[in-house]
């Protein structure tokens, strides 16, 4: 056997119930909290520590962070949809659903660099308080995440899913792996959406 | 996938570009060895200034250029700058690199009988990560003002305002921190799930335990120092102010900030990650040791079980024992004394391996060959390192000691007699698999030797210094400080102890490279009469492995088994 086949890439271990890769990103977003949960950490040590805290909806606009809430919570459910449609064999509707979900992941981006734009408008920089400094790391790297995933679902929307021709199971689970991953980016902004905005 | 593995693959994919556990192991195991000889230079430089500070370094001290080193006499600021890195490169770049990236990549997929990692692209994207943070390492000591000079530790405020090398070291950190969580998002899916038939996790080889428990504290713990990384970079380079007090005066003038930050929040953020890192350093290196100390006493491990729940309930622990890295910040005493009750309790899994380690040697019938020899010195050494970081642990006999020579003594210790130890000896013990041939058992002992002593003549007199209370910060070594003058002439003997390890080296590195070509051969595929599945490989193992898959029929470590023909039982073998 000079081959290296690797087991697991597509079935399930019996003994763990999981293939490789679900395995993987469960791993891969555990670490993610972990970075999260360090930021948000931070936050709550410095405004504990902090002589005045701005109310986030003095500064933010809550219609427009409230709205991009709603973007993401539907993307979810697309890319839920679009995995539901290939395990129903019907990849016209996956591409549908994953259409959607990009161009909901693009809007949101939209809005989010409006957002910011306003902000250098009115010279609130990251320099500027303490606020301002965790609202744009944070946002800036949650930002960072949602173009990340935008790339490699428009990889899976568009070159990558000549696979489902192929290999239509393991393309199956690649959706599987980037919707878990989508929906990790969506509950980081649930958490930032009231923590900034609201609090 | 597997039509294309028959072709013969170009050079540059099968040995740069190589997606082989084996190959990246190799690439991880060379270029993690560089660094350690490149941070070992550095800290020579360091110990020439700290014995005969202010004088002109002869021969070399010239190349180091005019802005280091005018006249061959080291500049503050460079001294300071050697420090840094020699921590940073020694621990991010050496030791890590080489007891996870490549005992970690070469042995895991070999000793559970998987034909690979379960991911092999991560896996070289993984080293390619570290490789290209190694440069961005490297490439700080070239831009103006030189490279980070803020300690391994880099505290704000100092961090945040020093030189461009700082913002090198940050992001040279990205790169390293991404290529430990590759590898360790890696390393766990191919233990759980590439595991050969019957190979159950109490069967699992001790060091395969041990780089299961270390993944998990790479995966959980590196991703704080990202974030205070990133807030560091946001600090340095949109001028927040996240580590930044309001009202901070910088040379007589207050910095134009807006202030509001914590400094304390950084070291919160970096002994998050930073404490779990000293039991990714050494609990690989107990993985080692105990391969090689059950192969040559031909004996079981006593207390297998109990020394895999100790080293799971240890890497729990080591999350809450940070902050005693901080009982001098003046964190309150409610806190100081949480963290020592979890300090002293964390110290207990350590001594249970350790005590079981030395209970194996028990009625054992010992072969002393080097990797054996360098096993049983990391015994006692790592339990020097150990002991004494008890008082390090409680806070009322920390203050005195704290930031002294006493807790250089401590930790070099745990890693550099300890852990260094214990990745020479994997290297002696597994170099047959890997090569094919034997390193020579002569320059073996002459490297193992000269090396323990040389290693305590510059450790041991650290401790003295400590606790007669000389800081390991100074450049002159201690010298404007009256108080520190009665230990003063042992920076001397520490200094030569460093030059006669140096030279200690030089067998090394002959025979590694002498045994790649021209060792003994070794005739069978278990040349050392081991029980794990590595040996079932042939020597130099091809890719894929093994020549057809294994099943495993007993634990690890059945050596001398009562009634069997042989003294040793291999896992893969169905009779004894």
């Amino acid at each position: 056997m000079s081959t290296a086949e690797i087991p697991f890439t597509v079935e399930s271990r019996k003994d763990t119930g999981l293939y490789n890769a679900k395995l993987g990103i469960w791993l891969f977003l555990a670490s993610e909290m972990m970075l999260f949960g360090a930021l948000f950490s931070s936050y709550i040590l410095l405004r504990v520590g902090a002589t005045n805290w701005p109310r986030g909806s003095s500064i933010l606009s809550v219609p427009l962070g409230a709205l991009n809430t709603t973007l993401l919570i539907t993307s979810s459910l697309t890319i839920i949809l679009s995995w539901a449609a290939l395990r129903m064999k019907d990849f016209k509707k996956y591409k549908l659903y994953m259409g959607v979900t990009i161009i909901l992941a693009l809007v949101f981006l939209g809005i989010k660099a409006y957002e910011y734009g306003m902000k250098f408008e009115h010279h609130l920089y990251p320099s500027t308080s303490t606020f301002m400094a965790i609202y744009f790391t944070l946002t800036g790297l949650h930002a960072l995440h949602i173009i990340g995933g935008i790339v490699v679902n428009a990889y899976f929307w568009g070159p990558g899913s000549r696979m489902w021709q192929t290999d239509p199971e393991r393309f199956t689970n690649r959706i599987e792996i980037a919707g878990l991953y989508w929906h990790f980016v969506d509950l980081v902004w649930l958490f930032l959406f009231p923590v900034l905005y609201l609090l | 996938m597997s039509h294309e593995a028959h072709h013969e693959m170009p050079f540059w994919q099968k040995y740069i570009f190589s997606q082989d556990h084996k190959v990246i192991g190799i690439q991880y195991g060379l270029t993690s060895l560089l660094f350690l000889f490149f941070g070992f230079f550095l800290i020579l430089l360091m110990r020439w200034q700290l014995a005969y500070p202010g004088e002109a370094l002869p021969l070399i001290g010239k190349w180091l250029g005019e802005a280091n080193m005018p006249d061959g006499k080291m500049l503050p600021e460079f001294y300071n700058q050697l420090g840094a890195m020699h921590g940073t490169i020694m621990v991010f770049l050496g030791v890590v690199p080489l007891a996870v990236g490549a005992f970690g990549n070469y042995l895991v997929p070999l000793q559970i009988g998987a034909p690979d990692m379960a991911f092999p692209k991560l896996n070289m994207a993984s080293y390619w990560a570290y490789f290209c943070g190694g440069v961005v390492m490297l490439a700080s000591f070239f831009v103006p003002g030189g490279a980070a000079s803020s300690g391994w530790t880099s505290y704000p405020p100092l961090a945040n305002i020093a030189t461009t090398g700082q913002t090198f070291w940050l992001l040279g950190m990205v790169l390293l921190i991404t290529s430990s969580l590759l590898g360790s998002v890696n390393t766990i899916t191919t233990i759980f799930q590439l595991r050969a038939e019957g190979l159950t996790f109490f069967r699992l080889p001790f060091f395969v335990w041990a780089q299961l428990v270390t993944a998990f504290l790479l995966l959980l713990a590196f991703p704080p120092l990202e974030a205070a990384g990133v807030m560091q970079l946001m600090d340095r380079l949109f001028q927040t102010s996240f580590f930044m007090p309001s009202g901070l005066m910088v040379g007589g003038e207050p910095l134009a900030i807006s202030g509001g930050g914590s400094a304390l929040l950084w070291q919160h953020l970096f002994w998050f990650l930073a404490h779990p890192e000293v039991y990714v350093l050494i609990l690989p290196a107990m993985g080692i040791i105990t391969e090689i100390i059950a192969n040559n006493t031909r004996k079981p491990i006593n207390g297998y079980n109990i020394m895999v729940y100790s080293i799971i309930f240890l890497g729990f622990m080591s999350f809450v024992v940070w902050a005693h890295h901080m009982f001098l910040t003046g964190m309150g005493t409610a806190i100081s004394a949480f963290f020592q009750a979890t300090t002293m309790i964390i110290s207990i899994p350590s001594v249970i391996v350790l005590s079981f380690l030395f209970l194996t040697l028990w009625g054992g019938s010992i072969r002393y060959n080097t990797p054996m020899l360098f096993a049983l010195a990391f015994l006692p050494m790592f339990g020097i390192g150990g002991l004494t970081g008890l008082p390090l642990g409680l806070a009322a006999s920390d203050i005195p000691l704290h930031d002294t020579y006493y807790v250089i003594g401590h930790f070099h210790y745990i890693v550099a007699p300890g852990t260094i130890f214990a990745l020479f000896a994997g290297i002696y013990y597994w170099f047959p698999k890997a090569t094919g041939r034997k390193m020579s058992e002569f320059l073996g002992q002459l490297h193992f030797w000269p090396s323990l002593i040389f290693m305590n003549i510059i450790f041991m007199p650290m401790f003295i210094q400590g606790l007669a209370g000389v800081s390991r910060r100074l450049y002159d070594g201690g010298a404007t400080y009256d108080f520190a003058h009665g230990v003063l002439h042992l920076n001397k003997l520490s200094t030569h102890g460093a030059w006669g390890l140096v030279i200690a080296q030089i067998p090394f590195i002959i025979n590694f490279f002498w045994s790649m070509y021209k060792g003994k051969k070794v005739t069978s595929k278990n040349p050392w009469e081991a029980t794990t599945l590595e040996w079932d490989a042939p020597n130099i193992p091809p890719h894929g492995n093994f020549e057809q898959p294994l099943k495993v029929y007993r634990g690890p470590y059945e050596y001398s088994v009562p009634g069997a023909k042989k003294d040793y039982s291999p896992q893969s073998s169905e009779h004894i």
